[in-house]
């Protein structure tokens, strides 16, 4: 097992400690543990030599990252336009209703994390809602509940 | 594969790929893009390998998962080349029959085509179908036919071929001038005649000689998807656009700002320049030219504002992606301040098209001032969603009606907004609006990257205008105060009249702030902020008035404004509504008409979506 320094010093050679590609670092940070450890952080900007201000800052700017753990099952619902103007907010209700959370917070019991999306691009299904890289379309309001029930059931 | 050193070992490798391929062997394409891919196409496509397989038809028939084919309402999608059979909503099941029936004996099944809702004609070929029949789809095109992980696709259809007549037959200056000649203008949103940008970053000096060659993929007006679907589909097209680029700016250094949202076209933009590096396409001494050029992928971090030049430019340095005044303009100071020309997706993809065509031939095609072709994702209340290639000038009319189908469930059009989130709402009185930049822009909207929403009787107009400007404040990056503040002040006054809250002078201190917002914004993001308001005032007033005078929500949608009520006639009693309701507000005897308690109601919506009998009535 490596040791959370050796990995992010692996991801830190893949691109030659280079400061320019802090973005990219840190999206493979968090590929590797779902969110951004306030450790790793320190590591990053140890090793590439820059004031862990910038890598706070970059890692709070972009909403690519997380700074909190993020649970078990992924949901996210597309709030695009063309979502939107097809009831994508209704949807979100009903999510943040079942789920008892809002969009950025984790269940306390860690098994879900709510997120919104700007767009996913694939406007003709919409609204969207994404559970673990798998895509509901048309959704409505009414069908939330079956769909994360699946999921409750599962574990 | 050894790297090819000259333009007639290009020319040799691309004959034998094409007299290596028979141009009437069957060939299945299956829409991979991420539409259809939503609808599991991927297991299709496998299914597909499996029956070729088991049937032993490899030699008889070749299958190709292609990127986005367009027509994403209808997916999965497939067609069956050289024939060009159309089968639309294809599932597993059909998969052995497609094979037995059409593959083998040229039989088409019905039940697959695409029947037009409204002649109820059958479609059997793709030229056939209304929404592809309107289109002139000459940077799209490709999409369907060219499997985006294979470089010999591309080297087929004639890719490759803009690159040799650029480096051995034109001087860079000559380049740009068929450029400017062209008449191509960016295609990210400002509309700014590529030449124009190119020509100053050539000339910019550098003490170095370093410039870069930036291509902008960090598409990020919601409900635009066509330059993912370029990047996923053609990525080709966009490198040999960027490194044409490249040479006339003399540039040896390239960057791809990708989406991080766009997982697959980040795949396949790295699998197509490992392959142009292989073929010695990208890299040191360019087909034996002695010009070098390489280009890396950075992926973007989720931030609207670094659609925006500066921001890209300070995002791709490690940094935080705030905008910087222009008053110096990336052309000459950009990246690590250094000439930077920045153009998006799909600009990069139209320069081989001018190149090969020549720029007599593009600037034949489009209005004075806009030439060429737009491709636009048309969504929303719309039939036939998906992506829409068309020459520049042609009426919204057309787009909404004839190519897009129209509304579904024969509701009334009400509106179509462009521009994303900088752009506006175009109300049903200018439908015979020719779309161009220069057009757009007087409706108060513009083209943007090409989002088009269309929109209609059921959508509240102050809710789209709130929805911009929440989207905006969340989006602003807070450098400066206009835009910081004033869109917050503009949400919370979007927000009262939403909640039945508004007074009479809103409309007048909408419009105040937005013209201030306009004026006094540092970047671009702010100073179009405003625009979602100000053109949904212009042309959409009334609703603005009746939210603040009568408390209503014509269109049903500001939870506050609308009451949920059970029709008396169409009620049958069933009690599914008052099963579902989470508030237990709905409440009425088995067989007997139902009624919901107004002060325990919460608006889900619930009541209304599990009613078969469409008795929820919202007012």
């Amino acid at each position: 097992m490596k040791s959370d320094r050796e990995k992010v010093v692996t991801i830190l050679n893949k691109y030659a400690r280079n400061r320019d590609s802090l973005i990219s670092i840190l999206q493979d940070v968090q590929s590797e543990y779902h969110y951004l450890p306030e450790d790793t952080l320190r590591v990053v900007a140890r090793q590439l030599d820059v004031p862990l201000i910038q890598v706070y800052g970059v890692a709070t700017f972009f909403k690519a990252f997380s700074l909190k753990p993020r649970g078990e099952h992924m949901v996210t619902v597309c709030q695009g336009t063309a979502c939107h103007v097809r009831r994508a907010p209704a949807v979100l209700d009903e999510v943040k209703r079942q789920l008892g959370i809002e969009p950025g917070e984790t269940a306390d019991d860690m098994r879900f994390t709510l997120e919104t999306v700007n767009c996913l691009g694939a406007c003709a299904l919409g609204p969207i809602v994404v559970v673990d890289g798998t895509y509901y379309g048309q959704m409505a309001p009414g069908k939330v509940k079956k769909i994360l029930k699946q999921l409750k059931k599962g574990q | 594969m050894r790297k090819l050193r000259s333009a007639v070992e290009l020319k040799q490798l691309r004959d034998g790929i094409v007299s290596g391929r028979d141009p009437n062997k069957l060939c299945i394409s299956i829409c991979g893009g991420t539409g259809c891919r939503a609808y599991r196409s991927e297991n299709v496509a496998s299914a597909f390998s499996k029956e070729i397989k088991r049937q032993g038809l490899t030699n008889k028939v070749y299958l190709k998962v292609t990127g986005c084919h367009g027509f994403c309402e209808r997916g999965p999608l497939m067609v069956l080349y050289p024939q060009k059979i159309f089968y639309q909503r294809i599932t597993l099941g059909d998969v052995p029959e497609i094979i037995a029936e059409t593959v083998m004996k040229g039989n088409i099944i019905d039940r697959l085509l695409y029947v037009d809702p409204i002649t109820e004609d059958k479609a059997r070929f793709e030229d056939e179908v209304p929404f592809y029949r309107g289109q002139q789809r000459l940077v799209f095109g490709n999409n369907g036919i060219i499997d985006p992980t294979n470089i010999e696709d591309y080297f087929a259809v004639g890719g490759y071929s803009a690159l040799p007549r650029v480096l051995f037959k034109m001087q860079p200056e000559g380049v740009i001038e068929e450029v400017r000649k062209s008449g191509l203008r960016g295609r990210g949103g400002g509309g700014f005649p590529a030449a124009r940008k190119w020509q100053s970053c050539r000339n910019a000096p550098s003490s170095n000689g370093i410039r870069y060659v930036i291509c902008n993929a960090d598409e990020g007006d919601p409900g635009a998807y066509m330059d993912r679907s370029l990047l996923e589909g053609n990525p080709h097209s966009v490198i040999e656009g960027m490194i044409i680029g490249a040479y006339a700016i003399g540039s040896h250094d390239g960057y791809v700002y990708v989406r991080h949202e766009y997982p697959l076209a980040v795949t396949n933009l790295s699998i197509a320049l490992g392959q142009a590096k292989k073929y010695g396409l990208l890299g040191e001494n360019i087909l034996g030219s002695g010009f070098d050029f390489d280009i890396k992928i950075s992926r973007g971090g989720g931030a609207f504002i670094c659609g925006e030049s500066t921001a890209l430019m300070a995002s791709l340095e490690g940094k935080i992606g705030e905008p910087r005044p222009k008053h110096i303009h990336t052309a000459i100071s950009g990246l690590n301040g250094k000439p930077s020309n920045l153009n998006n997706v799909e600009t990069w993809a139209n320069v081989p098209l001018i190149i090969n065509r020549g720029a007599g031939w593009y600037s034949k095609i489009g209005t004075e001032g806009s030439k060429g072709t737009k491709i636009f994702s048309l969504v929303g209340k719309i039939n036939n969603t998906g992506l829409v290639e068309v020459p520049m000038g042609i009426t919204l009319r057309k787009i909404v009606y004839d190519i897009g189908g129209g509304i579904p469930k024969g509701r009334r059009f009400k509106a179509v907004q462009t521009g994303g989130p900088s752009g506006g709402c175009i109300p049903e009185s200018l439908l015979d609006l020719p779309v161009d930049f220069d057009r757009l822009t007087e409706a108060g909207s513009m083209m943007g990257s090409g989002g088009m929403i269309v929109m209609d009787e059921d959508t509240c107009m102050v809710d789209v205008a709130r929805y911009f400007i929440k989207f905006l404040t969340e989006e602003s990056c807070g450098k400066c105060t206009p835009c910081r503040l004033g869109l917050d002040r503009m949400l919370d006054i979007l927000t009262d009249i939403t909640e039945g809250k508004g007074k009479e002078d809103d409309i007048g201190l909408l419009e105040e702030l937005g013209s201030l917002i306009k004026e006094a914004s540092l970047c671009a993001l702010g100073g179009t902020a405003p625009n979602p308001v100000l053109s949904t005032l212009r042309y959409f007033r009334d609703e603005y008035e009746t939210h603040i005078k009568e408390k209503k929500c014509p269109a049903g949608v500001c939870k506050a404004l609308i009451t949920f009520t059970i029709d008396g006639v169409k009620c049958t009693g069933c009690g599914v509504c008052a099963r579902e309701c989470p508030q237990t507000a709905i409440s009425g005897e088995k067989k007997k008409l139902h009624k919901i308690a107004q002060e325990k109601c919460i608006k889900c919506g619930l009541c209304r979506d599990n009613c078969k009998f469409e008795a929820v009535i919202v007012s």
